[in-house]
This record gives C-alpha cells, sequence and structure tokens, in this order.
C-alpha cells in the first residue's frame, strides 16, 4: 500500500518536473535574456505555456495532499523547519503566476515589461527554492530537538550542498524548457538559438550535479552502491550523447524535433528517478536517525481511502488532460 | 502581539482573501455560460463580446486564486502543524477529491480560455460548465473539511491518539453538508451582486446595452440566490444550535439560559458582565429560530466554562452583519426579480441602488465566515482540540504575517488596475463596433 502510494506521489513529482519544470525553465530562460528578448520570442513561450500552465502546476498540491494525507509528520515537519525556503517557494508561485497572467491579460498595457522581469526572476527564485528544499529534505541537517533559531531553522537549509541542489534544479529545469522551445518553435534562427541555450544548461547542469555529489559525503558511495541509480546516470549520459549529436549532425526535421524532446524529458526523468532510488526509502534524514516513509505512513484505512481518491481522480483527470494536450499540443507534437 | 494571533490573523487574512477567488471561480463561469447561451441562441453579437469579457475576468481571478489557493495549501502546515498532524489522514480525503476536482477544473479553463476557434461550440459550452461544476464541487470538498473540524467524525480520539480512522465518515460529517449549500449560494449571491452592480454602474456612465444584458442576467442569479440564502440560513442556525450551543449562544450574545429567549438585534456585549447594552429584543423568537418553538430553553454561554468560550463580541458582530446584508439582499433582489418579471426597464434609483450593492454579498459572505470561525474558538478540532494547542512553534510568525499582508495587498492592487484597463479594452471595442454600424 505504501509503496503503490509512492508510486503515485513519484509520478506526480516527475509529472510536475517534466510540465511544470519546463514553465519554470521557460521563465529562467527568459531571465538569462535579461529583458532583450524578441517578439517571436515572447509569443513562442507565451502560446506553449498559456492553454496549460495552470494544469501543470496542478500536479504539485497532488503531491502535498498525498504527503499530508498519507505521510503527515513529513509534512508537518518540512513545514515547520523549513518554512523559509518553502515561504521562498511559496512567494515565487504566487508571484510568477500572476506576473504570467498579467502579462498576457493586460497586452495592452506597457507594462508588460514589468511583468515579465517578475515572471523571470520569480521562475529563478522559486526553482532555486524547490531544489534547496528537496537537498535539505535528504541532506541530514533537520533537528526537531534544536531550540535555538540557527540549527533548528536555518542550518538545515543554509549550506553549500542545498544552494548547489538549487542551482542543480535550475540549469535542469531551463536544460528541459530550451528543449521543448526548441521544438515549438518556427523559425530556424530561434530553434538554434534554443538549442545552443539547452545546450550551456546542459553545462550547468554538469557542473551543479558534481557539486552537489562533492558537497555531501557519503553520498557518493550511496549512489555507487543503488543498481538503479547508476543505470539511470548511465541512461541519462547516453540521451544526452545522443541530443548533442541530433543537434551537431542532423537536420531538424518533425521527427528528430519530437525525439530531441523526448529525449530531453528522459534527461529528466532519470534524474528524478535516480534521486528517488538513492534516498529511497528515506523521507527525512535527521541530524540523528531517518524518518522512512514507512515509519511516516498513515493507518491503513486513510492509505486505503486515499489511494481510491487518487484512482479515481486519476481516472477522470488522465482522458481531459490528454484532450487538453491533444488540442494544443498536437500539431506540435507530429 | 501574541505568537497566536498573529497565527490566526494571517490564516483569516489568506482565507478571506482566497475566499474572494474562490466564489469567483464557483460563480462566474455560470453566468458566463448563461451569456454564452444566449449568443449561441440568439447569436446577438454583444452577448459573444460580454461572454468574452467575462472570460477574461474569469481568467484573471482563476490564476490569482489557484496560486494563492497553493500557498493555502501549505500554509496549513506553516501555522497548524499540530492540526494537521491529526486532521492529515483523517480528513485529508476531500482534500485529495478537492485536488481532483480542481485539476479538471484547470484543465476545462485551458480548453475554454484558448479553445474558442479549435473546438465546436457545444463542446467549448460544455467545458465551461465543467470549469463551474468543478469548482462548485472543489469548494464542497474543502468545506467539508472544514464541516469536520466544526463537528468532528470518522475517529475515536483516545485521549489524543486517533484510531479506528474512517475518513469517509469524516468527510462526510454533520455540519458538511448545510455548510457547503451556504457557502455555494453565498457565492453566487456574492458574485451576481458584484457583477450586477459593476455593469449597472458602467450602463450609467457610458449607456452601452452590453452592459444592462449583463446586469440581467448577474442580478437573475444573484437575486434567485438571496431569496434561498434565508431559508438555508435558518436551517444552519438551527444545527449549530444543536450542535455547538457555545457558538450559537456568542452568535446571539446570549449568555443565560432562558425559555421563551429574545432574538437580539444590534446590542453591545459586554463578555466580563454577561450583560448587553442597546440592544432590542424580539421576546421568544431566539427560542423559534433555534428549536422552531417559542418556548423552548436556549442554552446561554454561561453553561459552559469560561475557557471555553468564543470571543462574544466579534462573533456577535459578525452575525449581524451577516444577517443584515442578507436580508438588505434578499428586499432589493426581490425587487429586482419582481421588476424582469413584469418586463419593466430598471429605473435609474434601482441602477444605483444596484451600484451601492457591489459589496455587500462579499461583506456577508466574510462576516459568515468569521462567525463560523472564531465562533468554534477557542477549538480547532471542536471540543477536542485548542485552537493554541496546535499552533506551529517556529519563531517569527508576525513576519510572515507582514510579509503575506504586503503581498495580498499588492495582489489586490494590481488586481484592480487590470480589471479597470479591461474595462477600458471593452469600451474602445464598443465604441469601434458602434462606429461599423451607426
Amino acid at each position: 500500500m505504501v509503496l503503490a502510494l509512492l508510486l503515485f506521489l513519484a509520478l506526480s513529482l516527475l509529472l510536475y518536473a517534466l510540465l511544470g519544470g519546463a514553465d519554470f525553465g521557460a521563465g529562467i530562460l527568459e531571465l538569462g535574456r535579461m529583458g532583450r528578448m524578441g517578439k517571436q520570442e515572447h509569443a513562442l513561450v507565451q502560446r506553449a505555456m498559456a492553454p496549460v500552465w495552470e494544469a501543470n502546476h496542478i500536479w504539485l498540491i497532488v503531491a502535498v495532499v498525498i504527503v499530508f494525507m498519507g505521510f503527515p509528520p513529513v509534512y508537518t515537519t518540512v513545514c515547520t523547519f523549513l518554512f523559509i525556503p518553502l515561504m521562498c517557494v511559496l512567494l515565487g508561485i504566487v508571484a510568477r503566476g500572476c506576473a504570467f497572467v498579467l502579462r498576457y491579460y493586460d497586452a495592452a498595457a506597457d507594462h508588460s515589461g514589468l511583468y515579465s522581469g517578475i515572471f523571470a526572476v520569480s521562475s529563478a527564485f522559486c526553482t532555486f527554492f524547490l531544489g534547496v528544499l528537496a537537498g535539505a529534505m535528504t541532506f541530514g541537517g533537520l533537528d526537531p530537538s534544536a531550540t535555538e533559531f540557527g540549527p533548528a531553522y536555518l542550518s538545515p537549509w543554509l549550506n553549500l550542498h542545498c544552494a548547489f541542489t538549487g542551482v542543480f534544479a535550475c540549469a535542469l529545469f531551463s536544460f528541459l524548457a530550451a528543449l521543448y522551445l526548441s521544438g515549438e518553435a518556427e523559425v530556424k534562427a530561434l530553434q538554434e538559438d534554443f538549442q545552443r541555450r539547452a545546450a550551456y544548461a546542459s553545462i550547468g547542469m554538469v557542473v551543479a550535479g558534481a557539486a552537489v555529489f562533492a558537497t555531501q559525503p557519503g553520498l557518493v558511495t550511496k549512489f555507487i552502491e543503488t543498481p538503479l541509480a547508476l543505470s539511470c546516470f548511465f541512461l541519462a549520459t547516453l540521451l544526452m550523447a545522443q541530443l548533442w549529436y541530433a543537434f551537431r549532425y542532423m537536420k531538424a526535421t518533425r521527427s528528430v524535433r519530437f525525439w530531441t524532446r523526448a529525449a530531453g524529458a528522459g534527461v529528466v526523468a532519470m534524474v528524478m528517478l535516480g534521486w528517488y532510488s538513492v534516498v529511497f526509502p528515506a523521507a527525512l534524514v535527521f541530524r540523528e536517525g531517518v524518518l522512512t516513509y514507512y515509519e511516516a505512513a498513515a493507518p491503513l484505512p486513510v492509505l486505503k481511502a486515499l489511494l481510491i481518491a487518487l484512482i479515481v481522480g486519476i481516472a477522470v483527470i488522465i482522458p481531459a488532460l490528454i484532450y487538453l494536450f491533444k488540442i494544443f499540443k498536437w500539431e506540435v507534437l507530429e | 502581539m501574541s505568537h497566536l494571533l498573529a497565527a490566526r490573523l494571517q490564516m483569516a487574512l489568506s482565507l478571506g482573501f482566497h475566499i474572494v477567488f474562490a466564489s469567483i471561480g464557483m460563480a462566474m463561469p455560470f453566468l458566463m455560460l448563461t451569456a454564452y447561451r444566449k449568443y449561441l441562441k440568439t447569436q446577438d453579437p454583444e452577448y459573444k463580446q460580454l461572454t468574452r469579457a467575462w472570460t477574461k475576468g474569469v481568467a484573471i481571478f482563476f490564476a490569482v486564486g489557484a496560486v494563492s489557493g497553493t500557498a493555502l495549501s501549505f500554509e496549513l502546515g506553516l501555522l497548524w502543524p499540530g492540526f494537521m498532524k491529526y486532521a492529515g489522514p483523517i480528513v485529508g480525503l476531500p482534500f485529495a477529491l478537492e485536488g481532483a476536482a480542481f485539476f479538471l477544473e484547470a484543465i476545462a479553463i485551458g480548453i475554454f480560455l484558448y479553445g474558442w476557434d479549435k473546438v465546436p461550440p457545444r463542446v467549448h459550452w460544455a467545458s465551461g460548465l465543467v470549469v463551474g461544476l468543478s469548482g462548485v464541487t472543489s469548494a464542497f470538498f474543502v468545506i467539508s473539511a472544514n464541516g469536520w473540524m466544526n463537528s468532528p467524525a470518522g475517529f475515536d480520539w483516545n485521549g489524543g491518539n486517533p484510531t479506528n480512522i474512517d475518513p469517509v465518515a469524516a468527510m462526510l460529517n454533520d455540519a458538511f453538508f448545510l455548510q457547503a449549500v451556504h457557502m455555494t449560494v453565498a457565492a453566487f449571491q456574492a458574485v451576481g451582486f458584484a457583477v450586477a452592480g459593476m455593469h449597472a454602474w458602467l450602463y450609467k456612465k457610458r449607456g452601452y446595452s452590453l452592459h444592462l444584458k449583463a446586469v440581467k442576467i448577474a442580478l437573475l442569479w444573484g437575486a434567485v440566490a438571496s431569496v434561498v440564502q434565508p431559508l438555508i440560513g435558518d436551517l444552519s442556525a438551527k444545527a449549530v444550535a444543536g450542535r455547538q450551543p457555545e457558538k450559537f449562544a456568542a452568535m446571539e450574545a446570549h449568555f443565560e439560559t432562558e425559555t421563551h429567549a429574545g432574538l437580539l438585534i444590534g446590542g453591545i456585549p459586554d463578555e466580563e458582565t454577561g450583560e448587553v447594552s442597546f440592544g432590542l429584543r424580539l421576546p421568544g423568537l431566539l427560542s423559534f429560530l433555534a428549536h422552531g418553538d417559542f418556548s423552548s430553553a436556549v442554552k446561554g454561554l454561561k453553561e459552559f466554562p469560561r475557557e471555553d468560550w468564543p470571543p462574544v463580541l466579534v462573533t456577535h458582530f459578525a452575525f449581524q452583519i451577516m444577517v443584515g446584508f442578507g436580508m438588505l439582499l434578499l428586499l432589493i433582489g426581490s425587487l429586482g426579480l419582481w421588476q424582469m418579471w413584469r418586463g419593466k426597464a430598471f429605473s435609474a434609483g434601482f441602477l444605483k441602488t444596484l451600484v451601492l450593492c457591489i459589496p455587500f454579498g462579499f461583506i456577508a459572505m466574510e462576516a459568515g465566515w468569521v462567525v463560523t470561525e472564531v465562533g468554534r474558538q477557542p477549538w480547532i478540532i471542536y471540543k477536542l482540540l485548542r485552537t493554541a494547542e496546535s499552533v506551529t512553534p517556529r519563531p517569527a510568525v508576525w513576519v510572515t504575517l507582514f510579509g503575506y499582508g504586503l503581498l495580498y495587498l499588492f495582489l489586490c492592487v494590481v488586481l484592480v488596475f487590470v480589471m479597470q484597463r479591461q474595462i477600458k479594452t471593452l469600451h474602445k471595442q464598443l465604441a469601434k463596433s458602434a462606429e461599423g454600424n451607426p
């Protein structure tokens, strides 16, 4: 039962990364442009994101609901001891969501520069702190017995390791966004431009990824001892090589564009899967001891009810979601 | 400011803000669909313009509501970890289902907003209906969780160690249904009157017939809701009197248990002395309202230990405000319905009155939530867990209160600004089409 729920949790986090993450990435790419973004590029981001972004971000709510109903101690501990990065994420979510929708609907205004600025900055800010949160949950700095402000509320996340997981998240999401957008772009110059940025982002991923490992003693050994994580790493490298080859030597036909995007999504999926497999079954790592998902799980009838609700919910949502993507994304996917 | 008070204020601020968006998300799609249906039937382009204009409003408010709702889903844990520890497993189910309904709403709104020329009109109209229906469904689920706090069910408490958890029984708690219906109707009331008032004002200012059409649609929804609401309110009051007599007594500032209890109108209660000054009492009516019998006994606050009293002044005032504005809307709504039924044009005076009514429904709704929430104090889970016991141990709650306050204030300013621009754009379009066919 716990495993079935974790499967749903992993799946909703993965979809959040693949769909919502690309939206965050689009904002980060805009930040890289520093306001020198062309009209075409602007329109592309808008067209790609507008119909689907709200649905994309609800995967996070699904994940939160699974955690707070199914694994309540995990939720309350994160909300209490990691409240600072969590508040930063929330601030980012609110700011970027509002800025994005207002940029579109207030297009007559000359304030769209301001909206774009808020959208770009808060996308990066939010992604960074999402990464920090993910890093802090398993870094091993959580200390519920601490009474001073610093050890209880700062040191669990205010460290190099978490900072690098934050940077890594930014690189990962902008990589994904650049790949998706290069696939949706119709103008060749834009396609190539996004490919170039995907390449820069992937360099960022490698550097930040190495730093994540370097700043967490024991992570490397754990990683090597987990066959699944190793194979994920191997596959991700393979996909990256394939991407590089496609960009370098292949013409951007429709099918190539489709496969490059699929490969980008594959890289992100491998990163997520690798991450799950390294941390599993720990939900939270404390200064002393570990809280596993098995220990944190709510009583059985609760888990059952949650699982049924998830299955019913997914059965309703998936067809609707497919229809949504079919209307707005089919022509670009083909 | 005390730690607990800061946390309560932050929650009140966030919920008070979110509730406005939630109501708009619930009711506005139905107004929009009414206009859309009229367009599909009559092919009158003004209805299409109106539908489009309202759709933009829905999009903006939905997006802001969605992000503020995401923030709320974390805020429960950020402020009340002691509550979520118990409540998470027990009332997680309605939240999970709410998540699903909300998801469906987000998908449908994507189709509705961007699918004008991409899907057939019937499918398009239906996607709008899904937006509205899933909005109402989400509200039902969320309110079920709130109902559970008033009427805990589906577990054995065991001195703070809940066992025998039955999430379905918790979801279908006694308070759930009436509370949900009361709130849903309130949403239609508030949104209907606010929209009618806005368009009445624009009509008086600019004279475009589109605005008059808008007034009629919005007022119809708002007025019907206002006529139904007092009946549901009465049932709710009876339910509260039976289930949470302290809350009922605080709503009425009723200190002494008595038979033939009088209904208090106005009045300033003093918790220390247990007396009320400047009120008007209608003899016997409170007994009748509470139990349907003029001679029945109504429990007063003094029956209960002092530390279990809700704040009487706030609860009583909020209740009076809610009922007062509700009655006002009932009156104005009935007047509007009568005029529409007779096929008469609205008088200038009536349109002016509608403009005045813009905030009334929302004031009543917010006051109603103050009654529910403040009236349940000092408990977060009625009779089981005190609010003070569940507040977060983390420091600096007042800092985040201040931060959230600023954020919401900023959002309000931006929204007002953007809506005003939307109206300007609409008027430009209207002026253009007026030039086109003089």
